[in-house]
């Protein structure tokens, strides 16, 4: 078997369906049919994983580290409440999409600057344009109605078909689909050969461009489409909740997103989706706790993280399931340790 | 032309402050290539010290600030010994990550003790209300700032140049590698910059109570802003940092005084700006690797 043949046989094994991944989407689905009186927290947890999977985009794929992806999260948000406001694009489906590509504008625009020098100086871009469009959404109150958030959106029917109920039961299931497929889209971008390359840059730019990966364009490209994710996940949020307020570009939400991928592990998408399940579980648990300083718990978390080591974390957690897997299917464990990233 | 000349004082009086407090955080990334989020805990630690000790136990402001400075330095110190030295080698994500953590955990600390609505020192009553100096009206305060700050960067820039400690430091900063092959013993030289740093980053706080106002979210706030000190400025000198915080602070002052509807939008696109323009810094070398 000739080396190119061989690479290819792999890349396409590892890129094939496995059980634990059906078995995960089915448990995503029966939770919806599960737990009727959660459909708000659990959409809350769906948005939030696509949110961490754009980041996982940039992050565990490419290794740029992002300090301001609230950024396109806020402009999608704002994109689908004026959408929705001023009756522009009444449709949900289309509104949510008219609102990812804005982010992915604003995430072409600037991809520019972040693939730009080194790691110090992308942290700071990425944060001055959250922190550039936070003033902005200030700044034009009249628009975004400023510390106010947009008020009064009223949701149409998706398709003209389906309505946004009070149980939010609608919503997450609408949430759940996107999500799916957006992930199914990812999931064939990571795995492909535009995907692997990714990885490639990420290992080491320079022997990336000596074999000739145009290493600039490919980041350029990743940015923008983890942008249009972001942008989608905020037009969710707007959808969803039906407000739209400055918070959305806080950098305390580009930092939790951080967290949630963190605890998820980047490099293989599951791991926003999992880390959105257990942040939000973490936060449910550190706000009953104390309501007014959960902040000091996640810092906790986030400081223990990495103290003990994200790669050692992953090990523990990932023992019991894959001893089991190893147990009874009798053999190599599907659920694999991420690799290590940036 | 006196409003003029009024601004570009108080953006001299902000740039050196800010520059008092960023300066730490020029060496940790210059020397260790660490990336501290944290920072501004740090000086919002001297900051809260100086209020308890000035307002609570009635000390006088000028004892309190020395104080401020030791407070920071002595947590420094302690944090860098149990923590921070671990993460030298690892990614920035790492690096980032941890110090996020520390930054909501000092938040919500602050926010748990003292509450978390702004705080104010009292002031002794000569740094209180402005003269006129040939027209231009000049801030008691913002005075004292400058002079203390310049006094500081003074002897910051001797210590760096004239001394056997600052030689040392600089060879570090310039090759790790090659420095401690030559027998400096560049982790001990670490601790001892870093809790400076902190000690100054506190000072700075404490200074800072009055003019970029006190409160627990301090660290979040300001992080941009030691971040552009540094990424602007660079850290080959102490020269880069300072023009960077001068350039910040007079052009924020300016910003806010001719278009303040604009608010912080001048220095973010300032920062964007010079970042497209030298995405190294304006001064010298990267302050990262």
């Amino acid at each position: 078997m000739s080396a190119s043949s061989d690479v290819g046989y792999h890349a396409q094994r590892q890129a094939r369906w496995h059980y634990g991944e059906v078995a995960f989407w089915l448990i995503v689905l029966a939770c919806g049919f599960a737990f009727p009186t959660r459909y708000l927290i659990m959409t809350d947890i769906l948005r939030l994983a696509l949110f961490a999977m754009s980041l996982d985009l940039v992050l565990g794929y490419a290794g740029i580290v992002s300090l301001g992806h609230a950024a396109f999260f806020g402009v999608g948000a704002y994109a689908a409440g004026l959408l929705a406001l001023h009756g522009i694009i009444n449709e949900p489906v289309l509104a949510l999409i008219v609102a990812g590509l804005a982010a992915m504008v604003l995430g072409f625009a600037t991809s520019f600057l972040v693939i730009r020098g080194v790691d110090l100086t992308r942290l700071m871009v990425t944060l001055g344009i959250a922190l550039l469009l936070e003033a902005l959404a200030e700044r034009f109150s009249n628009i975004t109605g400023g510390t106010d958030g947009l008020q009064g959106i009223e949701m149409q029917p998706i398709f003209g078909e389906i309505p946004f109920d009070m149980f939010g039961k609608a919503g997450f299931f609408y949430s759940l689909a996107v999500l799916f497929v957006l992930f199914l889209f990812a999931r064939r971008v990571v795995h492909s050969p535009f995907g692997l390359s990714l990885r490639a840059i990420k290992n080491n730019p320079l022997r990336a461009a000596a074999i000739g990966i145009p290493v600039n364009r490919r980041l350029i490209a990743i940015y923008t489409l983890a942008a249009f994710y972001a942008g989608i996940a905020g037009a969710l949020f707007t959808q969803t909740t039906a407000i739209a307020s400055l918070d959305v570009f806080a950098f305390e939400r580009s930092a939790d997103l951080m967290l949630v991928l963190v605890i998820g592990g980047t490099g293989y998408l599951y791991g926003g989706l999992i880390g959105a399940v257990v942040f939000r579980l973490l936060q449910e648990l550190f706000s009953t706790i104390t309501p007014q300083y959960w902040q000091f718990w996640i810092g906790l978390v986030l400081v223990v993280i990495v103290l003990v080591g994200r790669q050692r974390l992953h090990r523990w957690v990932l023992y019991v399931p894959n001893l089991i897997i190893k147990q009874i299917a009798g053999r190599k464990a599907v659920v694999a340790v991420p690799e290590s990233d940036a | 032309m006196t409003a003029i000349l009024t601004n570009l004082f108080d953006g001299v009086a902000y740039g050196m402050l800010l520059f008092v407090l960023a300066c730490g955080l020029a060496v940790t990334l210059g020397l260790m290539n660490f990336v501290n989020l944290a920072h501004g805990a740090f000086a919002m630690t001297g900051g809260y010290v100086c209020m308890v000790l000035v307002n609570r136990m009635g000390w006088p402001f000028f004892a309190a600030l020395p104080l401020a400075f030791v407070s920071s330095a002595a947590i420094g110190i302690a944090l860098e010994r149990t923590l921070y030295r671990h993460l030298y080698s690892r990614s920035h994500l790492d690096q980032v990550l941890f110090t996020i953590g520390l930054t909501f955990m000092s938040v919500a600390a602050v926010d748990y003790i003292q509450g978390s609505s702004r705080v104010f020192i009292d002031l002794p009553a000569a740094l209180q209300g402005q003269f006129d100096l040939f027209g231009v009206g000049i801030g008691r305060y913002r005075l004292m700032i400058i002079v203390i700050c310049g006094l500081l960067t003074i002897a910051l820039q001797m210590v760096l140049a004239k001394t056997r400690f600052g030689s040392r430091l600089r060879a570090a900063v310039d090759d790790p590698r090659a420095a401690s092959g030559l027998g400096i013993n560049v982790p001990q030289l670490f601790a001892f910059t870093f809790a400076f740093g902190c000690g100054l980053a506190g000072l700075g706080g404490a200074l800072s109570a009055e003019i970029l106002g006190l409160d627990p979210y301090f660290p979040l706030k300001f992080m941009i802003y030691f971040l552009i000190v540094v990424t602007v400025g660079g850290s080959s000198s102490i020269t880069g940092p300072f023009l960077a915080s001068l350039l910040l602070g007079i052009g924020d002052v300016a910003g806010k005084y001719y278009v303040p509807k604009m608010g912080p939008f001048v220095i973010y696109t300032m920062m964007i700006v010079i970042l497209i323009w030298r995405p190294n810094g304006l001064f010298g070398r990267t302050a990262a690797r």
